[in-house]
């Protein structure tokens, strides 16, 4: 076994450098965030390091592009970027050169162009968040015909791609919110629930999970679920309302962007700083000034750098032929440890990140 | 005005617009050659089929949009619902095809609704007088309310692949290169130039543009063509909007939202005056050809795209500029 890694490895390596050079000498022509130069002993160190399953039998220069819905959105720069640890990082480390395309509006329209450039440009892989789950389906099925890694990460286009790389789990996200709560008001007193609108399928279902988490605080009483519609104006009225309907409320968790950031508004005054506790789904900008007064300790989220750093390392194991994406294998993602792929191809990144003073700072999206 | 009674004023009309278009169309040509010349400097892919495929693909229906916009505004009037409607028939061609419609009859369907939509335009500008820019933003409005009412949130997807792949698939015998999409704007494109150019109702629509009274002097039905140049424009979104609907397999009541301003952009860029009176089928296809080739080759060529606003942005700025300054320039010489 050991003698078999060694060839493999001995193979390995002069390719990894040659491909490594060829990748650099042609990304002079171009202004691609290619791999720079030092991936070259980067790629060759963590192959001969790891010596595991990990990266040995890697390909290394390949073209990966990363396609996010849109340019400009902070959301995805993080994912993507190789400064913040994101997808583009990951492909650097392993010695792939990644790109990162889309358009500027978060439409098929505006993303397909991309993607066919992409194609046009060579690509041996394609990382999409999708803007539409079937809109993007001739594209992405031509990118496949033609042999190119198709997966998706953030939004899926379930049935024109390898793998999708899912954020979190709908039954992670309700259970840990109602534990995060109950760790910040001593698992008792009354508590309500800040949703988008009454209709939205994944507030829904994370509500019913919350439900069932509640169960096993049996000193937590939900009171109330009001629905703000993620509208600015109505999420701030409707908790105001639940303020005066309930004075004894110790707990608020609002599983919607919009949401929290109007509830932290509304409790940020001295009469229910640290006597209300709110946690719920947040984006770190929004929170920040909320997180620094006190007003909210701890809120959730996943941390889309480390979901594309995971995207790329699944991309690059497809394109490698090491996995094929069907349910039961398993992978190295790098600093992440292993990952296995569940059903429907898709690959969990993990619990939901819970952001607080001490980490906070560190995220802009 | 003395010459109003000597020679009739399509007549008289010619000459004139025609050099001042043979100037613009000579400057986009250039433009378009320049686009070609760097874009296949910078990157090796731009001038394979593969490429130009894609390019088809991905400006088709906006491209088919500006034939029906540039006689319109040519005309003296705009129509900004052109996106509404595409997206009312696409949402249309999704619901009724969820019912059970067999497609002959819903592409019908689908048509007869583009023309009624074009029609109301018309209408409510020739007949009742206002003006078609606070017209069409209303209709704007109301035909992408009414996609939204019929579809909701819902997407259809399940279109037949027969007809999906009209949407991806290659025109046979042009070698994979061209899209039915590019096949049928030059098709329309040769249609309209020869309408325009070549025959009387062209000249009525350059005349009523130049000036609606001195037309109606002269005889020309204004508000008949007028009425019939929105309903042609409806038709042609309608068909746009069943070749957006089958490109990307989708049927959702936001399919070209926003696009109008890139087909008026398109428009503006082919020298086709917006005070009406001016404009050739000839700079539409060109300014086609620039719009579509300078983006594409930005996407080819690694070049910032969030930066792509910017260099479009200019040059349409410039479409817009540069006759004023070359008259400003003609101007200033003189004196």
């Amino acid at each position: 076994m050991t003698l078999r890694r060694a060839r493999k490895l001995a193979l390995a390596l002069p390719i990894a450098a040659t491909v490594a050079v060829a990748a650099c000498s042609s990304s002079s022509s171009s202004s691609s965030a290619a791999a720079p130069a030092s991936s070259a002993p980067s790629a060759a160190s963590s192959a001969g390091s790891s010596g595991g399953a990990s990266t040995a039998g890697l390909k290394t220069g390949l073209k990966v592009f990363v396609i996010p819905k849109n340019l400009g959105n902070s959301y995805f720069t993080t994912a993507d970027s190789a400064d913040s640890g994101g997808a583009i990082s990951a492909l650097q480390a392993l010695g792939e050169t990644g790109t990162e395309t889309s358009g500027t509006a978060a439409t098929p329209a505006s993303q397909i162009p991309a993607i066919q450039a992409a194609i046009s440009k060579g690509a041996n892989a394609l990382i999409v968040s999708a803007t539409d789950p079937t809109a993007l389906c001739p594209t992405l099925k031509s990118a496949m015909s033609r042999g190119i890694t198709v997966i998706t990460y953030d939004s899926d286009a379930p049935t024109c791609r390898s793998m999708f790389i899912n954020q979190a789990s709908t039954a992670q996200i309700g259970t840990s919110e109602v534990d995060v709560l109950a760790k910040q008001i001593g698992s008792s007193g009354q508590i309500a629930i800040v949703s988008a609108a009454a209709s939205a399928t994944n507030q829904n279902a994370w509500i019913g999970f919350m439900k069932q988490e509640l169960k096993k605080y049996p000193k937590m009483t939900l009171v109330s679920t009001v629905y703000g519609n993620d509208d600015p104006t109505t999420a701030t009225q409707v908790t105001q309302g639940l303020l005066q309907q309930f004075p004894n409320l110790k707990g608020i968790i609002s599983p919607t962007t919009v949401g929290i950031a109007a509830a932290a508004g509304v409790l940020d005054t001295a009469k229910y700083r640290g006597k209300v506790a709110l946690t719920g789904l947040g984006t770190p900008d929004e929170m920040k000034k909320y997180v620094s007064d006190g007003t909210v300790k701890q809120f959730e989220l996943w941390n889309p750098a480390d979901l594309g750093y995971l995207a790329a390392y699944a991309a690059v194991e497809l394109a490698s032929g090491k996995i094929t994406g069907s349910q039961g294998q398993s992978f190295s993602a790098g600093k992440l440890g292993n990952y296995t792929v569940g059903a429907d191809n898709t690959v969990l990144l993990g619990p939901p990140f819970v952001f607080d003073s001490s980490n906070i700072a560190k995220f802009n999206f | 005005m003395r010459n109003l009674s000597e020679r009739p004023l399509t007549e008289r009309l010619r000459p004139a617009h025609f050099q001042s278009v043979l100037r613009w169309e000579t400057g986009l040509a250039v433009v378009v050659a320049g686009i070609l010349i760097i874009g296949s400097a910078a990157s090796p892919q731009f001038l394979t089929g593969n490429n130009l495929f894609n390019l088809g693909l991905s400006n088709g229906e906006i491209a088919i949009m500006t034939l029906p916009m540039a006689l319109i505004i040519i005309s003296g009037e705009i129509d900004l619902s052109v996106a509404s409607i595409l997206g009312m028939s696409s949402a249309l061609l999704g619901y009724l095809w969820n019912r059970g419609w067999p497609m002959p009859a819903i592409f019908a369907f689908v048509a007869v609704v583009g023309l009624a939509a074009g029609a109301v335009n018309g209408l409510l500008v020739t007949r009742l007088r206002l003006p078609s820019l606070a017209v069409t933003i209303g209709t704007l409005a109301l035909y992408r309310g009414i996609a939204t009412i019929i579809l909701g949130p819902n997407t259809v997807s399940t279109f037949p692949a027969g007809y999906t792949d009209l949407g991806i698939n290659a025109v046979p015998f042009t070698g994979n290169d061209m899209t039915w999409s590019t096949l049928i704007f030059i098709v329309l494109a040769i249609i309209f130039g020869v309408v325009l150019h070549a025959t009387p109702l062209g000249r009525s629509v350059y005349a009523m543009g130049a000036s609606q009274e001195a037309a109606q002097f002269a005889g020309i039905r204004v508000k008949r063509i007028k009425t019939g140049l929105f309903m042609l424009s409806g038709f042609i979104c309608a068909l746009a909007g069943v070749l957006w609907t089958f490109r990307l397999d989708t049927a959702v009541q936001n399919n070209g939202l926003g696009l109008e301003l890139s087909v008026v952009a398109i428009v503006l860029l082919a020298g086709v005056s917006i005070f009406g009176g001016k404009g050739s089928i000839i700079g539409v296809v060109l300014a086609v050809l620039a719009f579509a080739g300078i983006q594409n080759a930005l996407l080819l060529t690694n070049f910032n795209q969030e930066a792509t606003g910017i260099v479009t942005g200019a040059l349409l700025l410039a479409s817009v500029f540069l006759p004023t300054a070359g008259r400003l320039f003609r101007r200033l010489s003189h004196s």
